[in-house]
């Protein structure tokens, strides 16, 4: 399970556990799952065309992966949020399947990037993949405070000088790098489970911003390190478990608010910002 | 001279054999009994805020269809059962409350698609063939086998029976559940009624048009007819007209295609028709934003800014309905 192969698998999934860890807490608390799924999905269609003009796939990942999170922001200026990440997705997802039809060698290769090829990550590989993911890391240190504050209030943060429309477009390009890191390693279906399992799981668990991002990246590194020992062993698709995994983890998590007569809902994130959001909004931020 | 320029004018648009072509008309129709179904509860599913949730189902469904797949069955019952079963666990873990319906699907997709990896998995092991993968993650109009459409029409009808059952409820308890339930509406039960619908409408869009097109038809025509009036009914009749004449347009397109290139290699449907769903909303968005919200301060964004908005005028219409 550790011989020399499986090293890169470790390392790299290392590497996208903790930013998933940082990032995810933000996408939790912002409600941005939609966009968290969305822009992996749709990079994907940038993976398509990168292979059709023959330049790297990563290069192309981290443009539609921008356009994606440009488009999402601007579209949402004028339209409810869902609906606009629902039309960005649909339209990458769109341009996605006119270059497939262009090439006629990519089956296996929409697998690999749908369900990531962990095992198979070279150690080329790695280069990149951390240097994108301290990238990630020190963006959202650089905006920690104004974007807790918009994420949190956003009502009072725009009184005080925090345009949420930056802060939504700051954070959607965070997803995008965070995207552009992740996707060739381990593919679009478990950055997606590793940006909101984790996070809401620690959120259940406490509404401190400072511990729910630690305790966040501890479950996304013990979900993903199961997952390829699990998969190691059985023999089966890694995907498979880090869905499983977070599912469990996630249950266990409301379980365990449910257990200790807080309202699950709140732990969730749920209340934030419709109902009784402002005095709680201060209570996270007091804890920060 | 009339006659022969329209005959040309015919000819060069719709090339020869495209309405004899038998997996053609299979699609003309298929598309729009999709895209109507789609654009009718996609008005209830733009104005309630769970694009996400209808999203996702298709891509939920494709755990139900590669289950399906590999017991041998029609992957259309895969997706109806994984759909209506993945709704209600969405409504168990707390779909009501915006931030907290957001990380609930998010986290029943992340599962959903954890079994899809591992039942894609079985299927291509056991058959040898990346086909399965394709076939059941995109999905293609024009490979509809014509022994389906009975069973599509009738899920189709029942989608459309139980959203316009709901019609008045609904409306009431989308745009104000507070008031909707200060009037005795039955806010939560409503609300599985429609989660229902929406399963069994994506469901049956995401097997016969693909997951894209099922997303693309189920919020772009709606969007775009939520932005031309803010009365439901004309909406629902709009969103439907602009469904299914986007998706007939496409798949003419792509028809037409085959002959635009040398290569003689077709455009796919689901490209031509996002294309025109998307085209179409931006147009009106901009025609009808520039005109309405020109005093409006669009700066205010996201999450405050959009509902905010929403439920003024969701108050507007809900008074007109009632």
């Amino acid at each position: 399970m550790f011989s020399s192969f499986m090293v890169n698998a470790w390392e790299a999934s290392t590497i996208v556990a903790i930013v998933a860890g940082v990032v995810g807490f933000f996408t939790v608390l912002r409600g941005s799952s939609f966009a968290a799924h969305a822009l992996p999905n749709g990079a994907f269609a940038g993976a398509a065309a990168a292979s059709l003009i023959g330049v790297s796939t990563l290069l192309g990942l981290g443009v539609f992966a921008g356009l994606g999170a440009v488009g999402i922001a601007l579209l949402g200026r004028r339209a409810r949020h869902d609906v606009a990440t629902a039309l960005a997705i649909v339209v990458m997802l769109g341009l996605g399947s006119l270059f497939l039809s262009m090439t006629t060698e990519y089956a296996p290769e929409i697998y690999s990037l749908l369900f990531g090829e962990v095992l198979g990550v070279s150690s080329n590989a790695l280069g990149p993949t951390a240097a994108i993911g301290a990238l990630c890391i020190l963006a959202v240190l650089l905006l920690y405070r104004p974007l807790l504050y918009s994420s949190v209030l956003p009502d009072s943060a725009e009184a005080r000088g925090i345009p949420s429309f930056r802060m939504e477009l700051a954070f959607l390009l965070v997803i995008a790098l965070t995207t552009t890191m992740a996707v060739p390693v381990v593919g679009t279906l478990l950055i997606f489970t590793l940006l909101v399992s984790p996070a809401a799981t620690a959120r259940s668990f406490t509404s401190r911003p400072t511990t729910a991002i630690v305790l966040s990246v501890a479950i996304a590194l013990v979900t993903v390190w199961a997952a390829i020992a699990l998969s190691y062993l059985s023999n089966l698709p890694i995907g498979f478990f880090v869905g499983a995994i977070g599912a469990s983890t996630y249950a266990a998590g409301r379980g365990w608010a449910a257990w200790r007569g807080r309202r699950p809902a709140a732990g969730a994130g749920a209340t934030d910002g419709s109902d009784g959001g402002d005095s709680r909004g201060r209570t996270v931020l007091a804890g920060a | 001279m009339r006659m022969p320029v329209a005959a040309t004018l015919a000819h060069v648009v719709f090339e020869p054999g495209f309405f004899s072509s038998s997996p053609v008309r299979v699609a003309l129709v298929v598309g729009a009994v999709a895209a109507a179904v789609s654009g009718v509860v996609g008005v209830f599913t733009v104005a309630r805020g769970q694009s996400f949730a209808g999203h996702a189902l298709s891509d939920i469904g494709t755990a139900g269809g590669s289950a399906a797949f590999l017991i041998g069955i029609s992957p259309l019952y895969g997706f109806v059962v994984m759909n209506l079963m993945a709704a209600g666990v969405m409504e168990l873990i707390g779909i009501r409350r915006p931030r907290g319906r957001d990380v609930a699907t998010g986290i029943v997709l992340g599962a959903a698609l954890g079994l899809a990896a591992l039942f894609l998995y079985w299927d291509t092991t056991s058959t040898s063939t990346t086909g399965a993968t394709v076939n059941v993650l995109f999905g293609s109009i024009f490979t509809l086998p014509a022994s389906m459409v009975p069973v599509i029409v009738i899920l189709s009808v029942l989608a459309l029976g139980l959203t316009l059952a709901l019609y008045r409820p609904l409306i009431l308890s989308s745009l104000s559940p507070d008031l909707a339930a200060a009037r005795g509406v039955p806010v939560r039960l409503v609300g599985v009624g429609f989660l229902v619908a929406l399963a069994l409408a994506v469901s049956l869009s995401a097997i016969t048009i693909g997951a894209i097109l099922s997303t693309a038809l189920l919020i772009g025509p709606a969007a775009t007819a939520l932005r031309l009036t803010s009365r439901t009914g004309t909406a629902l009749v709009a969103a439907a007209a602009i469904g299914i004449a986007s998706t007939w347009l496409g798949i003419l397109l792509a028809y037409d295609s085959y002959d635009w290139t040398a290569s003689h290699r077709a455009w796919p449907v689901s490209f031509f028709v996002v294309a025109l769903v998307f085209v179409g909303y931006l147009v009106v968005d901009l025609v009808v934003g520039r005109r309405a919200s020109a005093p409006r301060r669009t700066g205010a964004t996201a999450t405050t800014g959009a509902t905010g908005a929403t439920a003024t005028t969701g108050a507007t219409r809900a008074s007109g309905a009632a």
